[in-house]
Parts: C-alpha cells; sequence; structure tokens
C-alpha cells in the first residue's frame, strides 16, 4: 500500500509487520519517533501479544532485549548516538550470546561537542562488534531492510542493526510502499531460536570461557557474519520475489560498468552522489557510484569486483576515525589488497549533519580525478578558522574550550551551507 | 542431577528439623528438593553466598513448581558456579553483565508474558557490587516498573570476585583492599553507604525482604512469599564471606547469626514499603562479639584498641534495633 509517511512511522510499521514481541524504549534523537509510534501501537492492542517497556536508560534497553531474546521472544529496540555508546557493553554482549535482536540506529554524531545531526560516527563505532550491519539509502530500503533484517539476524542467531540516516531519513516525509501483513508473514517465518531459556530443557547462558576456548568462539562468531555475505543476496532476492522490490543485498552499484572513477559510499547521501554522477556523466566523465548497503559483515570480494576496472575511487565518508582518517575507506582498502597502486581518495564529509551538497561533491571529484586532492580531505572544512584556533593554541595557555573558540571564529551558531 | 542428599545441617537450628511435621520442614531437608545449584562448584570453603543461593534457588524452584529461570550478574556466584564448560545450575540460567541482572530478567519476564508462560517465574540474582553499585540504576528501573521479577541479593559487603574492593554496602571502619586499616579513621568511613532494602521499599514494591544464611527457615519462607507475588520483589540476603572477611570457613554460619543478634543487620520483611514483619532479637550481643571473629576489623582491637569506633558502631546497632523494634519490650 502506498502512504505518505514519516521514515521514522514507516519503520514503525514495518518493525509492526514483522510482529515483534518484546520492543525497549528509550528516547534519543533522532530515533525517538520510531518507539513512539510502536509505543502507540501496542497500547492499541493491535500487536498483541507483545510487551512494550518503557527502560531507564539505552543500556537497559539492550539488557532487556538480551533477556527477552534468550527466553526466545522475538525482541526490537531503537537508538542513535550517544544512547548506542551507553548501551555498548550490552550490544557486545547480545553479540558474543549470539541472541538475533534487531535494532534500528538512526545516525546521529557523537559528542562531544554534542551535537543531534546526522553522520555515522555512532554506527561506525560499533562496526567490529559482531552486529550485522546494514545501511539504508533511503526510506523505502529502510522499511525493507528491517524486514529483512529480522529474517537475516533469526537465521544466523545474530543481532542485526538497521542504519538509517538521522533526520535525514527518519524525520523526511514522502510516499512509501508499505507491504500487507500477509506478505510479511509469508516472507517472515516465526522466531525459532537456536538457544531459549526453557524450565524443560535446562541451559546456562553465558558461562564464562577461558584461553581454552575463548578463540574458537570468537572465530564461530566471525564465521557467522560470513555466512551473511550469502545469506543477505539470497535474501534480497526472495525479498525481490516476494515484495516486487531490488532492496537490500552487499552493495549496489550505479552507473559502474565503464566507469573509471568510482565514488563509494553508504546511506543516503549516495542519493546525492547519484545525481553527481549523472551530472558529471553527462559532462563526459565516466564516473559511477558504488553503495555499501551491508557493512559489516564488509562484502571484500563485492566491493573487489566492482572496482576491478576502475582508475582511482573515492570513498565518501560520514565518520572519521581520529588520528587515521577513513574508516570505510580502510575497509575498501582491504578488499583492494594486490592493487594498492590504484588511486584512492577519502572525502570526510557531513560531520554533524553539515549538508553534502552536489557543488561540493562535484569540486572533490573533480580535483581527485586531477589529481589535486588531499588524499585525505575533509569536505568544505573551513582551513581559515582552524587555523586561526590552532594559532591562538599556540599563543595562549588558556585557550578555552575547543568548540566555543571555533564557533566565536565561524561567528555563527547553526548549520554552514554553502 | 541426581545425587545423594547430605544432611549436613541435621542437629542445628539451621537445617535439623527432622522432628517437625513434614510441611513444617524445610526446602533443603526434602530429598525432593532440586540441588539447582549443584555440588562441584568452584566457591571457596564456607562461602556464604554459595549457601545462601543453594538455599534461595531451592526454595523458588519449589514455590515455583520448578518452572524458574534465572538471570544472573557477574560476579563471584557466577564465575565459581560456571568455568566453561561445566556449569552448576540445573536451572534454565543466563549470565550478561554485571550492571544488567535486572534488566535482562525484565525482557525474561516480558517474554514469558507474551508466550503464555505466566506460569514461569523469573529470578535475578547478583553480589552486593553488582546490586548497590553498578546495577543499580536497572535495579531501579526494575522495580519502578514493577516488573515480575524477584531479584536477590547476595550481599557480602564488598566486591570478593576482584579480590575484596569497597562497594556502597561495605560497612563502616572495613578494612577492604580500597578502604585500608590506616590512620587516624581507618577502614571504610562512617556516614556513607546505600541502604538498599530501604531504598527497595521507597519505590513502593510489593515485597522487600531481608535474610541471612543463619536461618534458614526464615529465608525459605521469604523467598516462597515472593515467588507466589506478581511484580517485583527483592530480597537481600546477608552472606558471609570467610575470605574477604578474614574468618574462618566454619564461622559462616555463626557471624550471619551474630550479625542479626547484634542488630547490625536487621531481618525484616516489607509489603508495599511498609514493614510487616520482623525477626526478633533473641538474645542482644554486643557489636564486639560480631566484630573479633573478623580480620577485617582486627585494627579495631589491637595493637591500640579502638572503642570509641566500636562504639559508632554499636551505636548503629543500637539504632536499627530502635528503628525496626528488634528487641521485645524487656527483653534487654
Amino acid at each position: 500500500m502506498l502512504k505518505q509517511i514519516e521514515g521514522s512511522h514507516a519503520v514503525a510499521e514495518a518493525v509492526a509487520l514483522c510482529r515483534p514481541e518484546v520492543i525497549c524504549a528509550y528516547p534519543i534523537s533522532p530515533q525517538t519517533h520510531i518507539v513512539e509510534a510502536l509505543g502507540e501501537r501496542v497500547k492499541s492492542g493491535a500487536l498483541a501479544p507483545c510487551e512494550f517497556i518503557n527502560v531507564e536508560s539505552e543500556f537497559a534497553a539492550m539488557s532487556v532485549a538480551i533477556g527477552a531474546s534468550a527466553a526466545g521472544a522475538r525482541s526490537y529496540t531503537a537508538t542513535a548516538s550517544q544512547g548506542l555508546l551507553f548501551m555498548v557493553e550490552a550490544v557486545y554482549n547480545a553479540a558474543g550470546l549470539g541472541l538475533p535482536v534487531v535494532m534500528t540506529v538512526a545516525n546521529r554524531a557523537i559528542g562531544a561537542p554534542i551535537n543531534i545531526w546526522n553522520d555515522h560516527s555512532d554506527s561506525m563505532s560499533q562496526r567490529d562488534c559482531g552486529w550485522i550491519q546494514l545501511f539504508a539509502e533511503t526510506n523505502q530500503e529502510a522499511i525493507d531492510l528491517h524486514i529483512q533484517a529480522f529474517r537475516l539476524a533469526e537465521e544466523l542467531s545474530l543481532p542485526a542493526m538497521v542504519c538509517m540516516d538521522g533526520f535525514i531519513l527518519t524525520h523526511a516525509y514522502e510516499r512509501l510502499e508499505l507491504p500487507s501483513q500477509e506478505q510479511v508473514d509469508r516472507y517472515l517465518p516465526p522466531f525459532e531460536p537456536r538457544q531459549v531459556l526453557d524450565p524443560a530443557q535446562p541451559v546456562t547462558i553465558g558461562a564464562m570461557v577461558g584461553p581454552e576456548a575463548f578463540t574458537e568462539v570468537r572465530y564461530l562468531a566471525h564465521a557467522k557474519q560470513l555466512q551473511a555475505l550469502e545469506l543477505v543476496p539470497e535474501l534480497a532476492r526472495d525479498f525481490k520475489a516476494a515484495f516486487g522490490r531490488d532492496s537490500g543485498g552487499l552493495v549496489r552499484p550505479y552507473r559502474m560498468e565503464d566507469a573509471e572513477i568510482a565514488v563509494i559510499a553508504l546511506g543516503s547521501v549516495l542519493g546525492t552522489i547519484k545525481d553527481t554522477v549523472d551530472e558529471m556523466r553527462a559532462d563526459g566523465v565516466k564516473i559511477g557510484a558504488l553503495g555499501i548497503t551491508t557493512f559489516r559483515p564488509f562484502p571484500l570480494r563485492e566491493v573487489r569486483d566492482a572496482l576491478a576496472r576502475v582508475k582511482l575511487y573515492v570513498v565518501v565518508e560520514k565518520s572519521l576515525a581520529i588520528g587515521i582518517g577513513g574508516i570505510v575507506a580502510t575497509d575498501v582498502r582491504m578488499a583492494l589488497a594486490g592493487r594498492l597502486h590504484l588511486r584512492g581518495y577519502t572525502v570526510i564529509a557531513g560531520l554533524g549533519g553539515r549538508p553534502i551538497t552536489k557543488a561540493s561533491l562535484r569540486r572533490a571529484l573533480g580535483e581527485a580525478a586531477a589529481g589535486r586532492l588531499e588524499r585525505l580531505h575533509f569536505l568544505d572544512l573551513d582551513r581559515a578558522v582552524v587555523d586561526q584556533v590552532l594559532a591562538r593554541e599556540k599563543e595562549v595557555r588558556r585557550s578555552g574550550p575547543i568548540a566555543e573558540a571555533v564557533l566565536r571564529n565561524v561567528g555563527v551558531v547553526g548549520a554552514k551551507i554553502r | 542431577m541426581h545425587q545423594p542428599i547430605k544432611f549436613y545441617q541435621t542437629g542445628t537450628h539451621t537445617v535439623g528439623n527432622r522432628l517437625l511435621k513434614p510441611e513444617q520442614r524445610t526446602v533443603q531437608s526434602d530429598r525432593s528438593r532440586s540441588n539447582s545449584l549443584n555440588c562441584g562448584h568452584r566457591a571457596c570453603q564456607g562461602c556464604g553466598e554459595a549457601l545462601g543461593a543453594r538455599y534461595a534457588i531451592d526454595a523458588a524452584m519449589s514455590a515455583a513448581r520448578r518452572q524458574l529461570v534465572a538471570a544472573n550478574a557477574t560476579g563471584c556466584l557466577e564465575v565459581f558456579s560456571t568455568p566453561y564448560p561445566e556449569s552448576s545450575w540445573q536451572i534454565p540460567w543466563i549470565h550478561s553483565l554485571f550492571g544488567n541482572a535486572a534488566a535482562v530478567a525484565t525482557g525474561m519476564a516480558a517474554a514469558m508474558k507474551v508466550k503464555n508462560r505466566g506460569d514461569v517465574r523469573v529470578v535475578a540474582q547478583g553480589g552486593d557490587g553488582g546490586t548497590t553499585d553498578i546495577g543499580f540504576g536497572c535495579l531501579s528501573g526494575m522495580f519502578e516498573r514493577n516488573d515480575d521479577v524477584l531479584y536477590i541479593c547476595y550481599d557480602n559487603e564488598a566486591y570478593m570476585n576482584t579480590g575484596v574492593q569497597r562497594s556502597s554496602a561495605t560497612p563502616p571502619a572495613a578494612r577492604t583492599a580500597t578502604t585500608a586499616a590506616v590512620g587516624d579513621a581507618p577502614g571504610n568511613v562512617f556516614g556513607q553507604g546505600k541502604d538498599l532494602p530501604a531504598i527497595a521499599m521507597a519505590h513502593g514494591i510489593p515485597y522487600v525482604a531481608t535474610a541471612t544464611v543463619a536461618d534458614l527457615h526464615d529465608l525459605e519462607d521469604k523467598v516462597a512469599k515472593a515467588i507466589a507475588i506478581r511484580g517485583a520483589k527483592y530480597i537481600h540476603i546477608f552472606v558471609p564471606c570467610p575470605l574477604g572477611w578474614g574468618a574462618a570457613a566454619h564461622d559462616t554460619i555463626r557471624l550471619a547469626r551474630l550479625a542479626k543478634e547484634t542488630g547490625l543487620f536487621p531481618v525484616f520483611e516489607a509489603e508495599q514499603g511498609e514493614v510487616t514483619g520482623i525477626l526478633k532479637i533473641r538474645r542482644k550481643l554486643p557489636v564486639e562479639e560480631y566484630l573479633k571473629p573478623q580480620r577485617r576489623f582486627a585494627h579495631l582491637f589491637a595493637p591500640t584498641p579502638r572503642p570509641e569506633i566500636i562504639a559508632r558502631i554499636q551505636a548503629i546497632a543500637d539504632r536499627n534495633i530502635r528503628r525496626y523494634g528488634l528487641l521485645d519490650e524487656g527483653a534487654r
């Protein structure tokens, strides 16, 4: 059914269609509308049997989900930013225990300085925790990925995170195709746990494991993630057969057939990138884009194959590994082992919600094509402001709080758009 | 799972009840007890927590007609009971983290509800560190929502698993690895710490109780009562730790009894925030009787006796006795 709907509410509807049994809710922008909408549905009785639990923190949210999942209930929560960081210990725990919790991360920057706007720092901080990470490009894909995520997580008995850009997707109203309950029921079977707390068959879950077996337990976690590399494309094919839409999968190439330049990215920025590709193609530049939908496990082979014929690549990423540079770029480089001569650029963009415009992208991509771009480039960085702060820090010992100094130099408070 | 029943405590106040009518006997003395925490675990000799957990969970199993699941916080109980690939637990049991046992149990209770398994009762358990400190947020949340969970705290008054560091349940003047017995005011400072049973009561939850491993009948009764109640329940069990307290392994039950008989650990129960039952002191004893057998208080007696500090501890006991009415009128 087509519906004009906010991204968050659409995700709530998709999750509701997946018949969750325990939902843990804790408010944090920009995720809050999702759990609000789910709370209303549970209260109305439409989701029965389903327990909606207003917890006291994100750490509790994930912990309740762990308990519920271990007791055999399909469990869901949503978070973002500081909330994801607050629950980190439990996030790792859910993965270590192999509990197929599904969580939406409405991607948002991490403080300090506190910032509620979008980037990928939150999800990226958890890239190695053992969760499957899927990144939605559009709200339609966000809906579809949630439905796929429950099946993927439960088949593998691994938790899965569906990442969608905060505000850009969560708060955007658009026309979306919402599947019917019958369609989802046919696609997503009831949860059959691999391990369950059942008085009829007592098991111990979460025993202490020493050096004699820890490596094997960790290897199995890795091996299970790698199984997702086979399963994700299968589930996407099944999804297309059932719902008639291309959604999910490992990677998504765009105009890559004869591309000499590849732009690689995750999430909603791919829309802007595709528009930029179209414009540059019209100008005769052989350029294409590669969207990475499944970031964990990382599809090394698919990325390598997609880049087999390009002459240079640019990774545009909304996160920064402070002290080295790109996170996605590092993984892309892994995929290109043996082709280390291939020219690659990392463009850090959109941090803390800074808009990524076609104009800025075109400029950076043009400079990359001409070999003039720094290998690690910060899109639209106000160099003068940074230099002023650095100079002041040299002169004055008590130079004061960093963010406040930057704001003073910028002279404005709020988003900076060129 | 099947092992011969050993009547270790026969003839004492605690389990020696073969002269009682069958229905008055303890679960622990019953041949059909579930041995939920089976033998073979790695607890120290004389471990009060192992004893407390065994008593409490067997009683819970009996009250729940063996339909019981448990969440466990990180700590001694978790470590000594589940050295991989072995487990002493004969019940469905999960260990997630140090600070989230109450929340994990909330999730389990929610799952049981949606699965239409309301007959399955949910227990969460942890030590004093996992309860009064790192797990406090999750515990308070579980209380406040009145989730259908019985939380049991085994209080041995410090972080024993990591080597005896102070927790917010450590009593004043006690020596721990982080409250050294040096200076004018040796050991843990006065005027700090949390009274968790009182905090639990302040949440207005249906049932709060304290108990010790010295009174098995009382402990089992409270667990059974809690299991029968829907909503959040809290039982705080006093469990001496021979290693952490510097006490003899054979003194565990004695120290638990002395804590109660001196008034230092009031044994009571409360419903909806109101005290409804008190275990009276049989024969009031001065706190020295309790302090002396423990090396963690040795600095109060030698080389320089510290009667002024002991007097302050006595004042705490006396205040408990007044506050909870632990003595019958004229009994002192």
